[in-house]
């Protein structure tokens, strides 16, 4: 009788169980739209937004995090620490701020800040329970910043899934993504239009059911 | 004076017996002497990330340094006759399995740009 019990409660927590807490990671390369899909999570399921989104590269230089994201999304349901980290990048000129407007100082300021975000970015990185890798689909995605976060996140055993962003821009390729990173699952979306998110949230509850890095 | 660039091999026995700290650590030392390098092998995802974070911190303590491009090539292997990819197998269990892959770091003050796609590699430099 008992383990009679013990099936249907089993069944039941395996339905119905709420994942809580999970560390959900936002990576990529500067200007990918990182806080722009983690501020759309935000505002669809807590009514807030995250973070400060511009056109100027490195907006985000420091790691901000949203406590108790609860989403619900065919029936299942999960609880996020949502964090979005500054961009990963290998150089930072000042002299590449000036043409926004900047001034010396403030360009200056601002390098100085995106160094100490990118090495912040990095040491989160063993933190998280699941990572979504922003790139916007309007770019060459063969870049080594892309292959050296996908590298460490598979090195790390975290699960990985590829947002493909900006396809509402002309020159989106989602496709040249997929071809790049051919075993990890991709979704091309425009986290700015809102396009695309209902997959988002199919894949996403794929992706904290996942233990390791790939498909 | 025309001036010349620097491109400098680094074969894989020059870094292969150094802790990954000493090998980071002594590739950005030569990119920052304005050197293109080209090494042998390929490092792990973890030296990677360990690399960009010494990067970093160079940039934040050097008013010329402003960080470096990267790019790993793996030379495509696919489809060879089977012959011929026995060799490539072989020679790879011999040399170790990293050997054939190149890794190009160049200080971002000279490299503009690699392009990168799967079968090949383009340097733009600045002017």
């Amino acid at each position: 009788m008992s383990s009679f019990i013990d099936f249907f409660t089993n069944l039941f927590n395996g339905l119905f169980s709420v994942k809580r807490n999970v560390k959900l990671g936002f990576y990529g390369p500067p200007n990918g739209g990182k806080t722009t899909l983690a501020n759309r999570i935000c505002k669809d399921w807590t009514g807030e937004e995250l973070g400060k989104v511009s056109k100027i590269p490195h907006e985000t230089r420091e790691v901000q995090a949203k406590e108790k994201v609860e989403i619900k999304f065919n029936n299942k349901k999960a609880v996020f620490k949502i964090i979005d980290t500054p961009g990963i990048a290998t150089k930072i000129d000042y002299e590449d701020f000036l043409p926004y407007g900047l001034s010396i100082k403030e360009a200056k300021k601002r390098a100085k800040e995106a160094t100490k975000g990118v090495i912040e970015a990095i040491k989160w990185l063993d933190d998280m329970d699941a990572v979504i890798v922003v790139l916007d689909s309007t770019k060459n995605p063969y870049t080594q910043v892309n292959i050296t976060i996908i590298g460490n996140l598979v090195a790390r055993k975290i699960p990985v899934l590829i947002a493909a962003n900006k396809t509402d821009l002309r020159g989106a390729n989602v496709k040249k993504i997929e071809a790049a990173f051919p075993e990890y699952d991709v979704v091309g979306l425009s986290a700015k239009a809102g396009h695309n998110m209902e997959e988002f949230y199919s894949k996403l509850f794929e992706l904290i059911k996942k233990k390791g890095g790939r498909k | 004076m025309a001036k010349g660039i620097t491109l400098q091999f680094v074969p894989y026995g020059e870094i292969a017996y150094l802790s990954s700290f000493q090998r980071v650590k002594r590739l950005i030392d030569l990119a920052a002497e304005d050197k293109i390098l080209l090494v042998q092998g390929k490092l792990a995802p973890e030296e990677e990330a360990d690399l960009i974070q010494e990067t970093m911190k160079k940039i934040k303590s050097s008013s010329r340094f402003k960080g470096i491009e990267l790019a790993s090539f793996v030379p495509k292997t696919k489809n060879l006759p089977l012959a011929q990819s026995i060799k490539e197998n072989l020679a790879r269990a011999l040399l170790g399995s990293d050997r054939d892959v190149f890794t190009i770091i160049g200080p971002a003050t000279i490299v503009r740009e690699i392009k990168k796609d799967p079968t090949k590699l383009q340097l733009l430099l600045r002017k």
